[in-house]
């Protein structure tokens, strides 16, 4: 922190310019937070819903009946209302929970102050990009309130049940064009976003701030910032002919000859459901990695500061995170060896999906590396950071299984790949962010978080999510296929029911004890001990400055940085930690 | 550091080069933050690049909806395209022109040239519709044909592009003619012209395609 005071930038006035409409990267990093707060708790009551009809398929609820008078008539979901809702829980998962927080959210609030900037390079687009978001949610939430509800198609809308219309199902009216109409929208605001993550770390990084001195964190934002700009404008293209295939009667995506519900639609032909598989999964496959990256990034930073030790392999780490983002767009095949496609493509695909195998091992060796022989200190979002690393490589490993076409051919369509994708896109990423919470949450409020409570939370969280997912895996191999909304008509699956019940029990004492994290967080915002400059004894740039930060981060001082991000316990250096901006002396070897 | 980063300077001439050590010293403009021209250039390549995947999603749908079914019709197109695409090669010829006459400081021209540029481009999107009047009078609509549905997709879309295109040249022929153009809104000169040469190639690519495929 050399330099002189050049200039202090002041919040403006009044609630409305400060709060709501703000240009601050910060307030529009919280408010993407608690927008994502609020969706993974619909996304979670939604979920419950589910497995609570799964193992009470006949049991009716009286107020399931006042929530839904048709679709649940007489307090029992139909199969169609189960689907709407695995839908909506889909959706509103992955877009604006597992995409919106760890990038919008937190990326947003610490990017620029990690590199020294003063904001987001374009400030007024960062705040249209939130606002846009929120549109988006909203007129996804409104789908389950028009004619029909919410869509029945997933949430990767597949054809020709997401674009034959109203006769395939009672979702698929209206609900199914504000899913679309939803998506495009949320692409609209994540290029916005797009576009600010990657000129600011391109373009404001303040003096000595090198790529490679970039925190971890910053790499990974930079990165799903690029999967999220070449990805979304896929899924853009593609919602654009899905919808006019709804609504202008073209036929991108709907062959000849369908017959649904006893109904010939004579209306299309000569169109392919498969190219739609093709640019939804162009698109899906790198958003896995939009959803997991920035935790990678989290971990990396918390494994490394909470060890006392440098990142083991800071640049293998760099090369890792831009080779898992490069391979992301070359796998999409994998997600469809069910389609028939010629085997030697299939082949291809599964060859590419191994080859992420690398970059991720390299990942977790690293991780393993920087803890090996480190000083751990078992903070709460140490635990969560611990966390992901046990369900990345639980997750991972039966992604080895899935990439073989011969495999997944059986287990495509069972709870195996819902076990798998739950475990290392789901709550892997949760994880991640209740890490960057717990880790960030002394710095963005000024308050530190209660550790009993979060370590509580942790451990019931921890085992809670592996006995809702572990045994998602049996029952998949068991053959008990996914998308159903009830199993007990089903001879071969009557085993099963004691399997089902177990997980529904765990999904409930899971999501209960998220109420400690609730109730943790809001304590702690209002109550909580003073939080100082720099409680974790960390190297980055946002533990430089005051907390929470001041409206422009550095108030007026550009800071300088003379050392790499992770230069912990250095030899004959005069505390364990050396921060970015200390002076080149502060490592005795180096001059 | 210490003085204003921005302005000392001439931004026409592009940034500073960057301290020895990488970074950029975080810009340290007074005037807001970030409003670097650096920043938006890259901010411009990073839209063209998302532009460019739009159209590269609509192309693979259209190579392979084309090559995998035996109901495609060629549309016929409308002869005014040809007129169009001049309209719009002359109007970035024009552009060009109004950013030479800046450079060599002559204000006046370069709001004529600039207004004649901008009025070109608004004569292009004119000419498009008179193209769909043409296909819907000839009963050729969106449903029609999978060749008509991509030619539809596709001129909109990029009509779509235009007019955010179009919005950047008003707004800079309004500053022009309001005198009030200084030396940092000329960045927005630029990264307008470079925007709108991009949408010159892009339907280039695509009369190719309508023609050799369509």
């Amino acid at each position: 922190m050399s330099s002189p005071v050049v200039h202090a930038h002041h919040a403006p006035e009044g609630f409305i310019r400060r709060y709501v409409f703000s240009l601050d990267h910060k307030v529009i990093g919280i408010q993407y937070y608690f927008l994502g707060l609020f969706s993974v708790f619909i996304g979670m009551f939604l979920s419950l819903l589910m497995r609570y009809h799964m193992v009470n398929p006949t049991v009716s609820v009286a107020w399931m009946a006042k929530l839904w008078p048709t679709a649940a008539a007489g307090g029992v979901m139909t199969p169609e209302l189960y689907l709407s809702l695995m839908t909506m829980h889909g959706t509103i998962m992955v877009f604006f929970v597992l995409t919106t927080v760890p990038q919008s959210g937190f990326g947003n609030y610490m990017l620029p102050i990690q590199i020294g900037a003063e904001d987001m390079a374009f400030p007024v687009l960062n705040m249209m990009s939130f606002w846009t978001t929120f549109l988006a949610l909203v007129v996804m939430i409104a789908a389950f309130f028009v004619e029909g509800g919410a869509p029945l198609s997933g949430w990767t809308a597949y054809p020709p049940l997401s674009a034959a219309g109203r006769v395939t199902g009672p979702g698929e009216g209206m609900g199914q064009n504000l899913w679309i109409l939803s998506i495009a929208i949320f692409c609209g605001a994540s290029l916005m976003g797009a576009i600010n993550f990657i000129s600011t770390t391109v373009d404001l990084r303040c003096k000595g701030m090198t790529l490679m001195r970039m925190p971890l964190t910053c790499w990974t934002w930079l990165v799903t910032a690029i999967l999220g700009l070449l990805g979304f404008a896929v899924l853009l293209a593609a919602g654009v002919l899905l919808l006019l295939d709804r609504l202008a009667g073209s036929s991108f995506f709907l062959p000849a000859g369908m017959m649904i519900s006893d109904r010939i639609l004579a209306d299309h032909k000569g169109g392919s459901p498969l190219l739609w598989q093709h640019l939804f999964w162009f698109f899906g496959h790198p958003e896995v990695y939009i959803a997991i990256l920035p935790g990678m990034g989290v971990t990396s930073q918390l494994l490394s500061t909470f060890s006392r030790k440098p990142i083991f392999g800071y640049k293998a780490m760099v090369y890792a995170i831009l080779s898992i983002g490069f391979l992301g767009f070359l796998v999409w095949g994998h997600h469809m060896f069910m389609s028939g496609m010629n085997p030697y493509s299939a082949m291809a695909f599964a060859t590419l999906t191994m080859c992420i195998g690398v970059p991720s091992a390299i990942k977790t060796f690293n991780w393993l590396g920087t803890l090996w022989g480190g000083k751990i200190h078992f903070t709460t979002a140490m635990l969560f950071a611990l966390g992901f690393v046990s369900l990345f490589v639980t997750g991972g490993v039966s992604g080895i299984f899935l990439g073989q076409p011969a495999l997944d051919l059986y287990f495509h369509d069972t709870y195996f790949v819902v076990g798998h994708f739950h475990m290392i896109m789901g709550v892997a990423a949760i994880f991640g962010m209740f890490a960057g919470t717990f880790y960030w949450f002394p710095k963005m409020y000024g308050r530190m978080m209660n550790e009993t409570l979060g370590k509580i939370h942790f451990y019931l969280t921890f085992i809670g999510v592996y006995c809702i997912f572990t045994p998602m895996h049996y029952l998949g191999i068991a053959g008990n296929p996914r998308r159903y909304s009830a199993f007990t008509d089903v001879e071969y699956l009557g085993g099963l029911i004691p399997v089902h019940q177990f997980m529904t029990y765990a999904a409930y004492f899971t999501a209960a004890v998220q109420l400690i994290f609730v109730v943790n967080l809001f304590w702690s915002l209002m109550k909580g001990p003073k939080a100082p400059v720099n409680p974790w004894n960390a190297t980055t740039l946002e533990w430089t400055v005051p907390s929470p930060p001041p409206f422009d981060n550095f108030a007026g001082v550009h800071p300088v940085v003379n050392h790499g991000p992770y230069e912990y316990s250095v030899p004959g250096a005069a505390s364990d930690f050396i921060m970015q901006t200390d002076p080149p002396s502060a490592v005795p070897s180096e001059h | 550091m210490g003085m204003p980063g921005i302005l000392t300077h001439d931004v026409l001439k592009g940034p500073p080069p960057p301290p020895a050590e990488g970074g950029w010293g975080g810009d340290g403009s007074p005037e807001g933050f970030g409003a670097s021209r650096k920043a938006s250039f890259t901010a411009l390549f990073v839209l063209l690049a998302a532009s460019t995947m739009v159209f590269a999603a609509f192309t693979s749908a259209f190579v392979v909806r084309r090559g995998m079914s035996d109901d495609w019709i060629s549309t016929p197109k409308p002869p005014i395209l040809f007129v169009n695409t001049l309209v719009l090669l002359a109007s970035s010829a024009v552009l060009e022109i109004a950013r030479r006459t800046l450079r060599s400081g002559e204000r006046s021209r370069f709001n004529a040239w600039w207004s004649a540029g901008t009025l070109l481009g608004i004569l292009f999107l004119v000419g498009q519709a008179l193209a769909w009047r043409e296909l819907k009078d000839a009963g050729v609509f969106v449903a029609t044909n999978p060749s008509s549905s991509f030619f539809y997709v596709l001129t909109a879309c990029h009509a779509f592009h235009l007019l955010g295109g179009i919005t950047a040249l008003v707004w800079v022929d309004v500053q022009a003619l309001r005198l009030s153009l200084g030396p940092a809104k000329r960045t927005a000169i630029d990264v307008s012209a470079v925007f709108w040469h991009f949408l010159d190639g892009l339907w280039i690519y695509l009369m190719i395609l309508f023609y050799v495929w369509g």
